[in-house]
């Protein structure tokens, strides 16, 4: 019993799944029980998969030891390639796969120059952030590129898979996509040289592990999924447009933290970014929903971040001080 | 004599020009417990470094069981039987007993181009084993490494260099910051490996944990070896004037 409650307690998802419950009981009861309504769930729903992908591929970056500031760009960037190239006269699908290729180049670009000139990545990521903006609009050339409804094969990305119009297929992708990478942390070799690369580098190294490779390939994945998501937003409004997901790189960075993510790498899990972000969302709706002044929004994302942050360590130390043997 | 396991003639290496190591001649016999001894800078690491592939000597061959041989990683070293063991960095304290034994060699239940599904119950077993085989007596194979006392970690390391039937294992300091217990834990690990057929290179500062388990001592000084004898025919006094 005592070792369940130590693993418990050392679980770094745990602060934020227990905010989770919290806030939205509170919010539940503010709002008059509108808040878990059918209405307002489809805007929660709406908007979660998207911030939720981009806080994912952050947290397997954060992970494997590495930062991205560059996704909010990334977000921009994928889906003005595409819809420039859409309208250029090429087929959707191919416009898509260009779009996801330039995002997987970026993610490259940044690995390689962080761990090629051996750089931090927060000022790779910081340059990348400023250079991939201004290409968003390079490309879309001042103005966006205009599609009409109907156009583009939406439904299969945000068109609701249900009757009663709760649930959109971008649910879905985000679903599979999150499995995909929790998986890929926990069961594979991969994750395992992700979290090792993480937490202590030299052992890795040592241990025969490529991790510049690893990182690079984590750099990938964060990029991609940045990309995937802005054209999931993109596709959901109908609009092309190239200041979308400004700020999302420090959003991504809260929910994985507030998740439980450590900022020097190694810890962290899939489930705990997905519960920051979730819990970033419900706090913007909830906020709404209960008549709260929404400029507060980001002061409660702040604070929580940082109470988040304290609550882990705290929960850590508690579970970690509890007396178990190691010896038999 | 028999055939050296490892022969190392004329290896030179430089640093961003320092000349770390000045043309070094070795040769380990088999079951050989060698205690690498030498100063801060005399070229120790550096070797090390060559011998379990992190680094590439710039000059000089290394010759393995009497076969030239080229690492280019540590991985190379490790898949002939070098396995090296650092005083801090062979393990990753956030990560379980079973996980870290594996690092990097993970048994895979299922797999496609170098990726796939690690086989977690044989990790788990086959760590239980390990383990115990070098006489460590560890509750669970998913207690986290960082959890272990300093002289409990060496003893996974090399129950991990043991499982993976190394024939030659290097030790880097791996008494360093240790208590008097964990230590002569860790050196009754050493004298195990002996028993075990296992070539030792064992590195440290201090001559008393190289005399306990060692039956040859190599001194090193300003990238050279200075000394070579027998453990019997020479005393921690020699070896410290030598150096």
């Amino acid at each position: 019993m005592r070792r369940l409650v130590k693993l418990a307690l050392q679980k770094p998802e745990l602060a934020g799944f227990i905010l989770l419950l919290l806030l939205v009981t509170v919010f539940q009861v503010r709002s008059d029980g509108l808040f878990l309504s059918t209405n307002n769930l489809r805007g929660i729903l709406s908007l979660l998969p998207e911030t939720a992908m981009v806080a994912l591929g952050v947290t397997l970056l954060m992970i494997c030891g590495e930062f991205d500031l560059s996704v909010g760009s990334v977000f921009a960037l994928m889906p003005m390639t595409m819809a420039v190239m859409f309208v250029g006269g090429w087929p959707f699908w191919v416009a898509m796969g260009a779009g996801l290729c330039v995002s997987a180049l970026v993610g490259f670009l940044n690995g390689w120059i962080t761990i090629r000139f051996d750089i931090p990545s927060f000022i790779t990521t910081l340059g990348m952030l400023f250079m991939a903006r201004s290409l968003t609009i390079v490309v879309s050339g001042g103005f966006p590129p205009r599609i009409r409804p109907g156009e583009l094969p939406s439904w299969i990305f945000v068109g609701f898979v249900d009757g009663g119009g709760l649930i959109r297929a971008s649910v879905l992708w985000f679903i599979a996509i999150a499995v995909i990478l929790g998986v890929l942390l926990a069961k594979t070799n991969f994750g395992n040289w992700v979290r090792a690369t993480g937490g202590f580098m030299p052992a890795a190294s040592a241990m025969g592990i490529p991790t510049g490779k690893v990182k690079i390939a984590c750099f990938m994945i964060c990029s991609i999924l940045a990309g995937f998501a802005g054209m999931i937003q993109s596709l959901r409004l109908n609009s092309f447009l190239p200041s979308i997901g400004e700020g999302m790189e420090l959003q991504a960075v809260a929910a994985a933290v507030i998740g439980g993510t450590s900022l020097m790498g190694g810890i962290g899990s899939i489930l705990g970014g997905l519960i920051g972000a979730t819990l970033i969302r419900v706090i913007d709706n909830g906020m709404v929903m209960s008549q709260v002044d929404s400029n507060w929004f980001k002061f409660a994302i702040g604070a929580l971040t940082i109470f988040a942050v304290v609550g882990n360590a705290w929960l850590r130390k508690r579970g970690r001080s509890m007396k178990v043997d190691t010896d038999k | 004599m028999t055939q050296p396991i490892i022969s190392v003639r004329n290896l030179h290496k430089w640093y961003s020009g320092v000349h770390a190591l000045k043309g070094v001649t070795l040769d380990v016999q088999p079951g050989q417990a060698l205690g690498l001894v030498g100063d801060n800078g005399a070229g120790k690491s550096t070797l090390i470094n060559i011998l379990s592939g992190l680094h590439h000597q710039d000059e000089g061959e290394i010759l393995l069981d009497g076969a030239p041989v080229s690492f280019r990683n540590p991985k190379d070293a490790m898949a002939l039987g070098i396995e090296t063991i650092y005083q801090y960095n062979s393990m990753v304290p956030i990560m379980s007993i079973a996980r870290n034994l594996f690092i990097g060699r993970e048994p895979l239940s299922f797999s496609f181009a170098g990726l796939g599904w690690l086989d977690q119950k044989t990790m788990r077993e086959q760590s239980v084993q390990a383990i115990a085989d070098v006489d460590l007596h560890l509750r669970s194979p998913d207690a986290l490494v960082g959890e272990l006392s300093g002289g409990q970690r060496q003893g996974v390391a090399i129950a991990r260099a043991m499982h993976f039937k190394s024939k030659v294992m290097i030790l880097d300091e791996p008494t360093n910051h240790l208590s008097v217990k964990e230590t002569a834990k860790v050196i009754g690990f050493v004298q195990g490996l002996k028993e075990q057929g296992v070539t030792s290179i064992f590195i440290s500062h201090n001559l008393h944990h190289v005399f306990a388990c060692c039956d040859r001592i190599v001194a090193m000084a300003l990238g050279q070896v200075v000394m070579d004898k027998p453990a019997g025919e020479t005393s921690i006094e020699e070896v410290s004037e030598k150096l």
